[in-house]
């Protein structure tokens, strides 16, 4: 429907206007633009292809160690007792709780993911300032993924050049059929991820039983479901364009770098020019420069998101440094120095055409800062954690009446008082009162002890409510008189306590 | 399209990218007409699919005087029926076991004591709160339910008696008793209204009037009063005479209030419940209202 853009100058001769529009642009230093903008670009199809190297082993173990911890850690077991879920890793839904191994979450502690969430983002703040997106390259659930996906498109249609090949020529039934066999096994994948998705919400070995026997709730197949489209869609159909339209990461992160980070750089110090290695050998002889470049395209062609490195830092790079593999790969052939695309820093690019040593700033305001709220948010995070109560007590007064008046005069205010025991085995506790020296403490619905204290017990993991009822004696209660309710475990002696008032008529 | 666009005067290309510019321009700042991914235009189609779908199966065009349906027969009514049933279904054994237990049980039963305290607080805002305040503190000629003054006694089966059948409602089973009119209706004169008001406020130890005849009062009080608030002002239960000697007063303890009650008479209605919300709800309310202020033992 529309002419690809193309960059290429071998086109139809430009006619007089569009001659000197390519001039300008031309001594601007930019491709001549071009016309034939389109108002919707077709996707341009990335075929990367495979490499061996560093990176890319570095990249195969964390996609192996990320999605083994996906798939399987719901079949971690961890005893809790009698009184919890057997499963490491569980989002109990029904009962408002989540498990983390020899941590137990309540509702009201969600303060403590959100800490995850700041740590997270420090973290990714971190990373990008020492190397850049290697997040995007190597951690990132779209690029694992998509990754994964990739491995699947060869195994089944083959490497670069056997899958172009093959797209181009006439389809014959082979290619149907391998094209078949790739999306049955992508699909698989996006099932299988789905599958496991689900199991973070329920006792994994039951819910797969069930599910295998149809006996598991709707709403598990449905979320199975929607996760297979996602991960066959954005892994399988989306791949780069996710990072490239969708994700925010790729704007953000151009806002939060600086010159020092480390990033995949072409050192154009060494490549440029660019030629082959006969012609590189000519020039040399003759005195004249000639950069390592040999324009081989494998950094182009290995790329998954069909980036051309050389161009310099580019918002479609993820980082992943697979070029950096094809790059060292193609110079220990032909016998010059690998590193031609590396980690690096512009500066060092500069300061080796300037004859001076290049460096690495690790230490720098961002990443001191950076470490500095991680280990701050950390530390409270683990501090928190460690020392958590595990009762509580709280107390809200009646709203409507705040104050009553008894027949005999006496002033009496209500009181609802939850008590926590976050626990998983059952508690008996004493509640006490302080603060009001004539006065009367009851509970609704719970006989006193017979030495008169107020005797409680809470279940398991549980929280209970009684209604307090205090009644003041004096001759003159003052308008408002702040009490203290206290909790004592009858066991263990640890206590807990709620402030409130008490409001005169 | 391409060759149309081509053809356009006003073409712009940016300097610097070499692009085409749509030829807006915000304070110097172009519009780069950087085409959008193509994937993005299905998406766009996807959507305009989807719309016609959504028309279909769910209720959509406005007609004269209704909707179209549409074909998967949802409904805002019945999807919010269809949660009610759900949540009936969820609450069913609990409800089942405050149907059948007796609310002297339900109290000593710490999770159905916390069920019907919940079922009770949202009955009570539905049904009690328009008279008798959100957390049951009363208002001018409607009880307090938090103080330990009961009209018709606070005993658990007392107050569900009064919720089942109400004060002065009507009900067969309800509680009967007035305040007579005694002005109005003749039966007493100006000035021993007056004495018997008197005499009634000094029996809670209130101050009265100087030129106030207690001994006079004393004497109404016995000749007209006693058979409903007893001898000796304490009050009768079974009449609904409020106990005259204590701090809490209905309609309030000012001489004027008391005057005009015995001159018009008292006589506030409590509804009956029973037959107008179902068994359970009526126990909730008990249990709720009982644990306002820990009743009578």
């Amino acid at each position: 429907m529309q002419a690809v853009r193309t960059l290429s100058l071998d086109q139809a001769a430009p006619t007089a206007p569009d001659l000197a529009r390519l001039v300008a642009a031309a001594e601007l230093g930019h491709p001549p633009p071009d016309d034939n903008v389109p108002l919707y670009a077709p996707r341009r199809k990335i075929y990367p292809q495979s490499v061996q190297g560093t990176f890319r082993k570095i990249k195969w173990a964390v996609l192996l160690v990320t999605l083994a911890i996906y798939y399987l850690l719901p079949f971690v077991r961890w005893d809790r007792g009698p009184n919890a879920p057997h499963q490491a890793v569980l989002i109990d839904f029904p009962n408002s709780r989540f498990y983390f191994f020899f941590i137990e979450i309540w509702p009201q502690e969600v303060y403590y993911l959100t800490g995850l969430l700041i740590l997270a983002s420090i973290v990714l703040f971190l990373m990008n300032a020492v190397a850049g997106r290697v997040w995007c390259g190597y951690l990132c659930p779209q690029t694992v993924w998509t990754d994964l996906f990739f491995a699947i498109e060869r195994l089944v249609e083959g490497d670069r050049r056997e899958h172009m090949h093959r797209d181009q020529r006439k389809w014959t039934l082979e290619t149907y059929a391998r094209k078949g066999v790739k999306h049955f096994l992508w699909l698989m994948v996006a099932w299988w991820t789905g599958g496991a998705w689900v199991l973070y919400f329920a006792d994994a070995p039951t819910l797969v039983k069930h599910l295998a026997t149809l006996q598991a709730p709707f709403v598990a197949y449905v979320w199975i479901g929607i996760l297979t489209f996602t991960t066959y869609t954005l892994a399988g159909h989306m791949r780069e364009q996710v990072c490239l339209y969708m994700c925010p990461w790729p704007r953000i992160q151009a806002a939060l770098t600086d010159e020092y980070a480390l990033n995949v750089t072409y050192r154009y110090d060494r490549g440029e020019p660019r030629g082959s290695v006969t012609k590189a050998a000519e020039l040399r002889a003759q005195g004249k420069p000639a950069g390592d470049c040999v324009n081989c395209k494998q950094c182009v062609h290995v790329c998954p998101t069909g980036v051309d490195i050389r161009q310099g830092a580019d918002l479609g790079c993820i980082q992943c440094g697979l070029c950096i593999d094809a790059c060292d790969a193609m110079m220990s052939k032909i016998g010059r120095a690998t590193g031609l695309i590396a980690f690096d820093t512009d500066i060092n690019i500069k300061r080796r055409m300037e004859g001076q040593q290049p460096f690495v700033k690790l230490v720098r305001v961002r990443t001191v800062l950076y470490a500095a709220v991680i280990a701050i948010a950390g530390g409270i995070m683990i501090f928190t954690l460690a020392t958590r109560d595990s009762e509580g007590i709280s107390s809200i007064h009646d709203r409507n009446p705040m104050s009553v008046r008894l027949s005999d005069g006496a002033v009496r205010n209500g009181y609802t008082i939850r008590i926590v025991n976050k626990q998983l085995r059952k508690r008996d506790f004493i509640l006490a009162f302080n603060g009001l020296p004539a006065s009367l403490i009851d509970f609704v619905g719970v006989p006193p002890r017979e030495d008169g204290q107020l005797l409680i017990d809470v279940g398991p993991d549980q929280t209970r409510e009684v209604r307090v009822l205090v009644t003041d004696y004096g001759d003159t209660p003052p308008a408002s008189t702040r009490i203290v309710f206290r909790l004592t475990d009858v066991a263990t002696g640890v206590q807990a306590e709620a402030y409130d008032h008490f409001f005169g008529p | 399209m391409a060759q149309e666009l081509n053809e356009q005067e006003h073409k712009d290309i940016d300097p610097v990218t070499g692009t085409a510019t749509t030829g807006h321009d915000w304070d110097g700042i172009h519009e780069l007409n950087t085409p959008l991914p193509r994937w993005w235009l299905w998406t766009f189609y996807l959507t305009i699919v989807w719309a016609i779908g959504y028309w279909v199966v769910y209720p959509a065009w406005p007609l004269l005087t209704s909707a179209t349906e549409g074909t998967f027969g949802w409904h805002t009514r019945s999807a919010v029926e269809a949660d009610l049933n759900e949540l009936k279904v969820l609450r069913g054994p609990m409800m089942d076991k405050l149907t059948n237990a007796p609310v002297a049980d339900i109290v000593n039963d710490p999770q159905l004591l916390d069920f019907a305290r919940a079922q009770g607080r949202v009955a009570f805002a539905d049904n009690c709160a328009p008279c008798h305040g959100a957390g049951g503190g009363g208002a001018r000629g409607y009880p307090n339910l938090n103080d330990d003054d009961w009209l018709w006694g606070g005993k658990l089966a007392e107050i569900e008696k009064t919720v089942r059948h109400g004060a002065r409602s009507g009900d067969k089973d309800d509680h009967e008793g007035n305040m007579p009119a005694f002005g109005r209706d003749g039966i007493l004169k100006a000035n021993e209204i007056s004495a018997v008001a008197d005499f009634v406020r000094s029996l809670s130890a209130l101050p009265v009037e100087k030129d106030a005849d207690l001994a006079f009062g004393k004497k109404v009080f016995a000749d007209n009063c006693v058979l409903c608030h007893g001898p000796e002002g304490k009050g009768n239960r079974e009449l609904g005479g409020p106990n005259l000697t204590d701090k809490i007063w209905l309609y309030g303890s000012d001489k004027a209030t008391i005057v005009q009650g015995l001159q018009n008479g008292r006589g506030g209605v409590m509804p009956a419940w029973q037959g107008r919300l179902s068994e359970p709800i009526i126990k909730a309310l008990v249990v709720y209202v009982y644990s306002f202020g820990g009743g009578e033992k």
